[in-house]
């Protein structure tokens, strides 16, 4: 089962380039989106990344950093960063393999991959909103966004 | 659902108070909204009376180099009456487009030129393309062309035109 609201979100080092790594809590301060796919490539993966990289204007209005997550390597992340023009890290759940994924409650062990997982992590890394996606299906961003605002209310 | 409802800043298409309220989120660059593009032309010419048509911007701009400045050309052409004359030279020129060809369709619509250009660039312009984007993906737009009828997200669009008319049809 995902993660759900209220837990810790466990911190991790994972690979954003061939020759950097991204620290969970060094983004500590900022809210979190943490976008887990199946895979690079894949069609609608593509089109659900290609969606929120159109957003990240209106997710930084809400104080909040994308950051997507599948079990590719740092090398195919790189290529399809660069063929789709994203402006947002993809990091790797390679070694060991879906991990973090895993940790997340996010992960398909049949299939090897991550599941089509959203969450949301507050300003001092609280998970605040989790949810699963069926995997052929690309979730939109609705529910980020009523998520976030949600939070903002509240605070 | 819609959010937010149409309002006085939306592009519409056909008389005031019909009963069928048709909304499309689209990318002047999408192929799949260039394929729907004849299909609703033949459902307005045939439900005219009953039918307004509203058509918001979804620009999937890193996909589609093209799409943000053909939305914002088409916003300007609407500060001159002809928002639908220059949606409609776009998509029919879908192929074909390029930075410059937006220039060449505000002559044919013979467009005030200088006010094309102060428009198409202008901040205002932009805005209204932000608004569209940010409604769409408030009303879980995912993709593009993606329909509302009379606020109502339409599921079963196939690509075919009965099935857009078929949907109109349930709730006329």
């Amino acid at each position: 089962m995902l993660l759900q609201k209220g837990t810790i979100a466990p911190d991790f080092e994972l690979y954003a380039t061939p020759d950097q790594k991204l620290r969970l809590s060094e983004l500590k301060g900022k809210r979190v989106i943490l976008a887990f796919y199946p895979a690079d490539w894949s069609p609608v993966c593509g089109d659900q990344m290609a969606l929120y990289n159109e957003m990240l204007k209106i997710f930084r209005k809400l104080n909040a950093e994308l950051v997507g997550i599948s079990v590719d390597s740092k090398w195919c992340h790189m290529a399809f960063t660069q063929d789709r023009k994203f402006h947002f890290p993809l990091l790797a759940d390679f070694e060991p393999k879906g991990k973090i994924s895993i940790d997340y409650g996010a992960y398909n062990s049949t299939e090897g991959h991550s599941q089509r997982a959203l969450f949301i992590i507050d300003e001092e890394g609280i998970v605040q909103w989790s949810y699963l996606s069926p995997e052929g299906m690309n979730p939109g961003a609705d529910g980020i966004i009523d998520a976030l605002e949600e939070m903002s209310e509240q605070k | 659902m819609l959010r937010p409802p149409i309002d006085d800043k939306d592009q519409k298409f056909g008389e005031k108070n019909t009963s069928v309220v048709l909304v499309e989120f689209g990318d002047y660059q999408c192929p799949h909204c260039g394929h729907a593009y004849p299909l609703l032309k033949r459902l307005m010419n045939e439900l005219f009376t009953d039918m307004t048509f509203v058509f918001r911007n979804f620009p999937l701009a890193e996909a589609h180099p093209f799409a943000t400045i053909a939305a914002l050309a088409a916003e300007a052409a609407g500060n001159q009456g002809k928002f639908w004359e220059m949606h409609d030279l776009i998509f029919e020129n879908q192929r074909r487009l390029s930075n410059d060809i937006f220039l060449d369709f505000s002559t044919v619509l013979q467009l005030d030129e200088n006010k094309f250009m102060a428009d198409w660039k202008s901040e205002a312009t932009l805005a209204k393309v932000e608004r569209d984007f940010e409604s769409g993906v408030r009303s879980g737009v995912n993709g593009t062309p993606t329909f509302f009828i009379n606020g109502a997200r339409l599921s079963t669009y196939d690509g075919s035109y009965e099935s857009l008319k078929d949907a109109v049809q349930r709730v006329k």
